[in-house]
């Protein structure tokens, strides 16, 4: 199957022979990035440690030294926020790949919003507490705000347009937001939790939880991979890809519910977090052409390697706090975010 | 059809008959509006734990006389509550009307682009970092509102603004405003923190006398000056090009109004917080009672009062706990917005 139907990116001789090279050096440079990345995570946090408590601490802690403790509890940290970081940077290459949206992000389009409602009506509602009964609601609030965005913002003739997909998911966000300030107000006590989850942090996360969620995200991994060519027929516009073989609405299914796979676990275990979906992708297309084949294992190594980069400084600059990781992944991919709006012509949004 | 109907008036073309027609639609709308505001006004300060008539209001507020219960529930409580809604209304709404007309999307309200988290975050961060209350915050609100408008614009510059950029660069700093008002929220203590939500929901829980008067004066300022530079708005509703050829420079009048739209919103803001919605809602409630009758912005104005009215009475007293009024006008503006969604989408994405 996969013979009968080349990519059109596999096309052209000599293009392919430069984007070739540039997709290999792309790979080292982005696992290079990824491994100093884990590095600094280890390394630096609100205590500052010796390298050799570093190394210690990682190997075989003695948990007696309080150094060795901290960086222990930072191997947690890494490995959830490395988890976390590929989820989100799949996702947003699978909702940009599926909606043919540039600005496709969970947060902006409202999908972390409707896993927030739902997780916050269950702590509030139903009493649920455990991470796994997160995970549930998280996916079910995920999938019917994905569902309500998309199915609005792709009414009318010129169907899903980026700005239209882009208001449908700010106004459907503000909604939620709305309805969940509804269930905070009535339940002080849930508000105090979740305000702390609000924010979106992998701070406070152990192993065993990271283990708990890590089938999900694994599952949603494999199937966004699964749909890495039909996306790259998708491209190609509807019609097109009905012509190549591809069934178009198989394709979405299971690129949605990747999404919703990804997206609702990455939510439930750290909290909405925003804009790693956004950046990633298009960081990534530099190096990998449009091929999502290519274009999904990078957005899944640069968005590790971001989000931890981003935890890093979040721990670094407002020692001896530490602000979020959802705050500055915010700070810091809004302007990119901007950038890409500024660079386009507004008739292509 | 009309027209034929009146054969009184022969000399009437059928342009003059339709400007007639429209006007009577008009004068009748902003009446009946005017009536709900007031009929609201009367119930907000009359009904309440205990009953009292409006001649007690009257005495009270009008004449200044002292009546045992009245002077204190409403003289202190209930009058500023109201008096204040009604303001905060006027403002959200005819703000929100600027922004939907000026950027030809009834979805561009300041709640959605921005401008609302801007007054918004630099208030809680008052509030919980910098232990600021009262007119401190009011001020930093409204200076942060027109700051975060005034960066919007100024980013959504490239040879001219275009309103679907605008929209969009809103949206990501409208995302980053939010994210520093959750920073902001894990900072404070829990006593802080209540305060700062239900300010950020939209009350007029802590409505007093003091915070009136700087309202009150910032819109009788901002209020004829909004219907002064508004006389340009039809003209922009043509597009660009044609706004340039009738001698308009869209670019600077888009800009003046912004300017006061945003301001009108951001004391609103300031004294209320951000009452989900109504900003957003009220053009094109307006703009539908209307059928295209003239100006939009006093009857918007008028609508967004009631709403603010009507959400803090049914916030006050028919629900099972009390909401403040930004949560009632939040739920029950969400479906209109979903509909209000779907419906400009299919007729082309525009007001």
């Amino acid at each position: 199957m996969t013979l009968l139907h080349p990519t059109p990116t596999a096309s052209s001789g000599g293009r392919s022979a430069s984007l070739r090279r540039r997709r290999t050096v792309g790979l080292t440079v982005a696992v290079a990035g990824l491994a100093l990345a884990v590095l600094a995570s280890l390394a630096f946090g609100t205590r500052v440690v010796g390298w050799q408590d570093v190394v210690a601490g990682v190997l075989h802690p003695d948990t007696d030294v309080i150094a060795q403790a901290a960086v222990q509890s930072r191997v947690a940290r890494t490995v959830l926020g490395l988890l976390v970081g590929a989820a989100l940077g799949l996702a947003g290459a699978v909702m940009q790949g599926l909606t043919r949206n540039p600005l496709a992000d969970p947060l902006l389009l409202g999908v972390s919003s409707g896993a927030s409602l739902f997780v916050v009506m269950g702590i509030a509602w139903l009493g649920l507490s455990t991470l796994t009964q997160y995970v549930w609601l998280a996916f079910a609030g995920a999938a019917a705000a994905s569902a309500l965005v998309y199915g609005i913002g792709s009414l009318g003739r010129e169907g899903a347009t980026p700005l239209k997909l882009a208001l449908a998911g700010a106004a459907t966000s503000a909604a939620l937001s709305s309805a969940v300030s509804m269930v905070l107000l009535s339940r002080t006590d849930v508000f105090d939790t979740f305000r702390f989850w609000q924010v979106g942090s992998i701070g406070r996360a152990d192993l065993a939880d990271v283990a708990q969620v890590a089938p999900f995200l694994l599952v949603g991994a494999v199937l966004a991979v699964g749909c890495a060519r039909g996306m790259d027929a998708l491209a190609l516009g509807d019609e097109l890809a009905t012509g190549l073989g591809q069934r178009t609405l198989v394709v979405r299914l299971v690129g949605a519910l990747a999404v919703v796979l990804l997206c609702g676990t990455a939510v439930a275990i750290a909290g909405p977090i925003g804009f790693v979906g956004l950046v990633i992708p298009h960081l990534a297309r530099a190096f990998t052409g449009p091929s999502h084949r290519w274009l999904l294992p990078y957005s899944a190594v640069l968005g590790a390697a971001l989000l931890l980069l981003a935890d890093v400084v979040g721990r670094v600059v407002a020692r001896p706090q530490e602000i979020e990781v959802g705050i500055v992944t915010a700070v810091l991919g809004a302007p990119v975010f901007i950038a890409i709006i500024r660079r386009r012509q507004v008739r292509e949004l | 059809m009309s027209a034929a109907l009146a054969p009184a008036a022969p000399a009437a073309s059928p342009v003059a008959a339709g400007r007639r027609r429209r006007a009577r639609r008009r004068r009748l709308v902003v009446t009946g509006l005017v009536m709900t505001v007031l009929a609201l006004v009367v119930v907000g300060l009359c009904v309440g734990e205990r009953l009292y008539s409006p001649v007690d209001a009257v005495r009270v507020l009008l004449l200044g006389e002292q009546v045992p219960g009245a002077s204190f529930t409403i003289g202190t409580l209930r009058g500023p509550r109201v008096l204040t809604g009604l303001l905060a209304g006027v403002a959200f709404g005819m703000g929100g009307a600027v922004f939907q007309t000026m950027l030809r999307n009834p979805l561009a309200s300041p709640d959605i682009i921005g401008v609302s988290a801007g007054a918004s975050a630099a208030a809680v961060v008052a509030i919980t970092l910098l232990g600021a209350s009262g007119s401190g915050v009011s001020v930093v609100a409204v200076v942060s509102g027109l700051l975060v408008a005034g960066l919007i614009y100024a980013l959504s510059w490239r040879r001219g603004v275009q309103g679907a950029r605008l929209v969009l660069i809103g949206i990501a700093v409208g995302a980053m405003l939010e994210s520093v008002i959750s920073y902001a929220m894990t900072r404070a203590g829990i006593y802080d923190a209540n305060e700062a939500l239900r300010w950020l929901t939209g009350s007029l829980n802590s409505a007093f006398w003091a915070d009136l008067g700087p309202l009150a004066a910032a819109m009788a300022v901002l209020v004829p000056l909004l219907l002064v530079v508004a006389r340009r708005l039809p003209v922009l509703q043509l597009g660009d090009e044609a706004a340039a050829g009738l001698g308009v420079r869209p670019d600077r009048a888009r800009l003046a109004l912004l300017l006061v739209a945003v301001a009108l919103v951001s004391v609103g803001t300031a004294t209320t917080g951000p009452i989900a919605f109504v900003a957003f809602l009220s053009g094109p409630i307006a703009h539908r009672l209307l059928r295209g009758a003239g100006g939009l912005l006093v009857p918007a104005g008028l609508v967004g009062a009631v709403l603010v009215l009507a959400g803090d009475l049914v916030g006050q007293h028919l629900l099972v706990a009390r909401f403040p009024v930004g949560v009632v006008t939040g739920v029950l503006g969400a479906p209109y917005l979903l509909w209000l969604l779907a419906r400009t989408n299919r007729s082309g994405g525009r007001l």
